[in-house]
């Protein structure tokens, strides 16, 4: 997407950059503020002082325009379902999105005919923190296993087509 | 004389070789990837009404904002004549007491007016 | 005649035997009123000083599936300034239609378009009949016993039921 995104070799320069480019991307991740139901408190509870998110360099924006990677915390229903696939929609590349609690994941215990059974239904997912809630310990280890997601990008380098499914850059 | 510029000259030139280098690096490496939907504008995910531009402004802003250009214009004109006032003696602080004077008569009209209120 | 201290025989008695008292709860005295009489009844037990019911708690539909009269609406007032409660239920045929009472409490507006979308119940007279919960075009009233739980079969849904007659959409 990139002008010179993804055209180059393997070797040691640009596998240096690459590092560089995603210790900057996962450094940095600011997520919107998205909480739609009860997983929001806890993530307000990682973001404040105990589990502190901020030490992760995680900021919480208001506006997608300003966001890296969207947390969906809560449940999802079918009326706000064209909502989270607009705000996705605006955010900017490179993006990622976390599904954190069952609902967001799978409808959690709502198997009803309002809830949208999966936000990946929607938007494409990249991370998946389980519970109902989970727990603030939960949602940081999630955003660390985002991270070492983004460690594995290939921005610079050549993909192969095994590589091609991991995260949107 | 000219010569004693040197080291802005440099500096300004350093300033614009760094933003340029570090625009084009940003330019050729971000991904650009735009298309209708995320053109949109941003209204919490729901539907724009109307153009910002058609909306409802108060315009005490824009008349804040003339008085702060004529004044900040004024107190410009303040500062080369501060640093050369002892060199003038009193007829340059008359010369800019007159200026001032002119000055506090349009500033008073502009508070009588009501042009300072911000609820109108 | 005086229940749990509420002088509600005053506004009873025009209505003679069409209001009846329904003593199936005992939490609060309940009145059982045909749908013609609703907002008749509603306007005294607002307007009489000795009652002042001024404050609709809440209006709930219910559906009794395979029972007759299949619908019913359920009223519960409170009253300022004595503090007493008072239910009102109003027994609805099948497809049920009844006069709204927005013209007497305006905050019926809400609960009888939540009754409308999740019911099917239709009021009479409401400024604003739309659905409040599921969105324009939704086809179908979730609350009804033979609606599925899991919703019909569409994109979103893919362990709905299938439609009984027509195709299945958003």
């Amino acid at each position: 997407m990139g002008i010179l995104s993804n055209r180059f070799q393997d070797n040691v320069f640009f596998t240096s950059s690459d590092a560089i480019i995603n210790w900057s991307r996962k450094s940095s991740l600011w997520p919107q503020t998205f909480g739609i139901a009860c997983c929001a408190i806890e993530m307000i509870s990682a973001g404040c002082a105990r589990y502190d998110l901020d030490r992760f360099g995680v900021v919480f924006r208001p506006s997608p325009r300003q966001s890296d990677v969207m947390i969906v915390a809560g449940t999802v229903t079918r009326k706000m379902a064209p909502i989270v696939r607009r705000l996705y929609d605006q955010m900017a590349e490179p993006r990622y999105v976390i599904a954190m609690g069952t609902c967001a994941i799978s409808g959690g215990v709502y198997n009803t005919y309002a809830v949208v059974q999966g936000v990946d239904h929607v938007i494409p997912v990249d991370i998946h923190v389980a519970g109902c809630p989970p727990r603030p310990e939960a949602l940081l280890h999630g955003f660390v296993q985002l991270q070492e997601k983004i460690t594995g990008t290939k921005v610079l380098r050549r993909q192969d087509s095994a590589d091609a499914a991991v995260g949107t850059i | 004389m000219p010569i004693d510029f040197l080291p802005v000259f440099l500096m300004v030139a350093v300033v614009v070789v760094l933003s340029v280098f570090i625009l084009t690096l940003s330019r050729l490496i971000r991904p650009n990837n735009p298309y209708p939907e995320k053109n949109r504008p941003y209204e919490c995910g729901v539907d724009h009404v109307g153009e910002a531009s058609a909306g409802l402004f108060k315009v005490q802003y824009f008349v804040i904002a003339i008085l702060f250009v004529v004044f900040d214009v004024e107190t410009m004109f303040l500062f080369p004549w501060a640093v050369v006032l002892q060199d003038m003696g009193m007829f340059g602080y008359i010369e800019m007491l007159v200026f001032i004077v002119l000055l506090l008569v349009g500033f008073a009209y502009a508070w009588i007016k009501g042009a300072l209120e911000w609820v109108s | 005649m005086l229940r749990n201290g509420l002088p509600l025989a005053p506004v009873l008695l025009p209505f003679g035997q069409r209001v009846s008292i329904d003593n199936s709860a005992t939490d609060m005295p309940c009145l059982l009123v045909p749908p013609a009489d609703l907002v008749d009844l509603c306007t005294q037990l607002r307007d009489d000083v000795s009652l002042r019911f001024d404050f609709l708690s809440d209006i709930c539909g219910v559906d009794l599936h395979p029972k007759t009269p299949r619908f019913m609406l359920v009223y519960h007032l409170f009253s300022l300034p004595h503090k007493w409660r008072l239910r009102i239920k109003c027994h609805l045929t099948d497809p049920p239609i009844v006069p709204t009472v927005t013209q007497v409490w305006t905050t019926a507006n809400w609960h009888e378009r939540e009754a409308y979308d999740l019911y099917g119940i239709t009021f009479d007279g409401h400024p604003d009949p739309r659905r409040i919960y599921m969105w324009e075009g939704y086809e179908g009233y979730p609350m009804r016993r033979d609606f599925p739980l899991r919703g019909y079969k569409d994109d979103y849904n893919p362990m709905g039921a299938e439609r009984p007659a027509k195709e299945g959409g958003r």
